[in-house]
């Protein structure tokens, strides 16, 4: 038990020296999971619904029709912003390891580019979903 | 020895930029990461203190975007843009553009209108089009590379580095 306890301060410390709290994608995803599923019980985060709202074209904004306009298809390669030109690195975690690490950051984007994008803010349960997808890549 | 470290820091804070090289500041990860994700941290410098309060004042309707900041992080990054900001009205554009200064607009000057119009440059903030290196502070002529294969026009040789810039 001591040494259980000794190992998991460590660890702590550890991770500490990089991050107040050790975030991954997955962390994330049940973050917003646990969330949603106090609206709707039994809720189970789903790739195949997060892609669908990564490719939904919305008709709200004439500049910024979907999320894709500037994080472009393919989940594996750079977007570019619609306005600025400036290049976006890619969503998938393979890809760039600092993606979905921190949840205020995380927070930060879905609601300016929800706003954005949707014209409202998204749900948990949506948010759920398209970490799931950015997770899991292409569905067939 | 002391005295002339105080001497240099404060040369350096006040010098006129003549060349591109001038542009650099102290690191200030904040400031990069909140103001360097839609495009490029601009420099301090190429806009006066009163500019910099204004469009701070202003993130939620920011040139088309929401921007906002938690009021700690803005007073934060405000302080850093301040400290390192341009003075005078040559630095100074009621739109709070830094494309619209007038020191912008004499610096470009040699710039074409076709070359403002090339779909690779876009908008006259993307500055990274041209000044390919100026994600990492280098903004010397050596780094400028018009899209098209242009030239600046009368400046002499200009190195025309291929390829797509690489950041991070
Ligand atoms: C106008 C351009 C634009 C559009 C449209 C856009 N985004 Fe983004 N998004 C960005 C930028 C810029 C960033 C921050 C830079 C970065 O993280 O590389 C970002 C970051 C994010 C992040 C944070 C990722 C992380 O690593 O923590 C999420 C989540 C996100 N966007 C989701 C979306 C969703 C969902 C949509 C569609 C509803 C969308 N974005 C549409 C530009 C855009
Ligand atoms: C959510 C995206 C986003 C964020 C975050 C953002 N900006 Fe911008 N910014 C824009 C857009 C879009 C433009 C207009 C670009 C254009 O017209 O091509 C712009 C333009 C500007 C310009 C004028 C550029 C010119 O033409 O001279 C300045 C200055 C500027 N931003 C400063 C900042 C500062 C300082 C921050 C950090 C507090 C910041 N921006 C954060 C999206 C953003
Ligand atoms: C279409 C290409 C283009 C774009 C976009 C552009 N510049 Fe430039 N810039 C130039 C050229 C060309 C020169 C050199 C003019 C000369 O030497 O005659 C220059 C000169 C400069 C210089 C002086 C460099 C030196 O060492 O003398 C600075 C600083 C600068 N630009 C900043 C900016 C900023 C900031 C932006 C974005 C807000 C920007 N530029 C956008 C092409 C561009």
């Amino acid at each position: 038990m001591m040494t259980a306890g000794k190992i998991c301060i460590a660890l702590m410390v550890l991770a500490g020296a990089n991050s107040a709290f050790a975030e991954t994608p997955a962390s994330i995803v049940s973050g917003y999971a646990a969330e949603a599923a106090k609206a709707t019980p039994g809720f189970a985060p789903s790739a195949k619904r997060g892609q669908s709202f990564f490719t939904r074209e919305w008709g709200v904004s004439r500049e910024m029709p979907n999320c894709t306009a500037c994080h472009g298809r393919n989940l594996k390669v750079d977007g570019k912003h619609v306005i600025t030109g400036k290049r976006i690195s890619p969503f998938a975690p393979a890809a760039n390891p600092e993606r979905f690490t921190s949840s205020a950051k995380v927070e930060k984007w879905f609601k300016r580019n929800c706003n954005e994008v949707a014209g409202r803010e998204c749900t948990a349960a949506e948010k759920a979903d398209f970490i799931q997808f950015v997770i899991q890549g292409e569905q067939s | 020895m002391k005295w002339l470290a105080a001497f240099a820091l404060i040369l350096g804070s006040t010098m006129v930029y003549a060349d591109g090289n001038k542009l650099s500041v102290p690191a200030n990860p904040k400031w990069k990461e909140e103001c360097g994700s839609c495009h490029i941290a601009y420099p301090p410098q190429l806009l006066t203190g009163d500019n910099w309060q204004r469009l701070m004042g202003g993130l939620d309707k920011h040139f088309g975007a929401n921007a906002t900041l938690n009021p700690g992080d803005n007073q934060e990054i405000l302080d850093f843009l301040q400290r390192h900001a341009g003075r005078g009205g040559r630095n100074s554009a009621s739109s709070l553009r830094i494309s619209d200064t007038p020191w912008f607009t004499r610096e470009h000057r040699e710039v074409s209108n076709n070359t403002w119009s090339d779909p690779a440059v876009k908008s006259r903030s993307n500055c990274t089009a041209c000044h390919v290196n100026a994600e990492r502070g280098d903004w010397s002529e050596r780094g400028i590379r018009i899209p098209g294969g242009q030239r600046g026009e009368g400046q002499g040789e200009r190195h025309e580095r291929g390829g797509e810039r690489d950041d991070d």
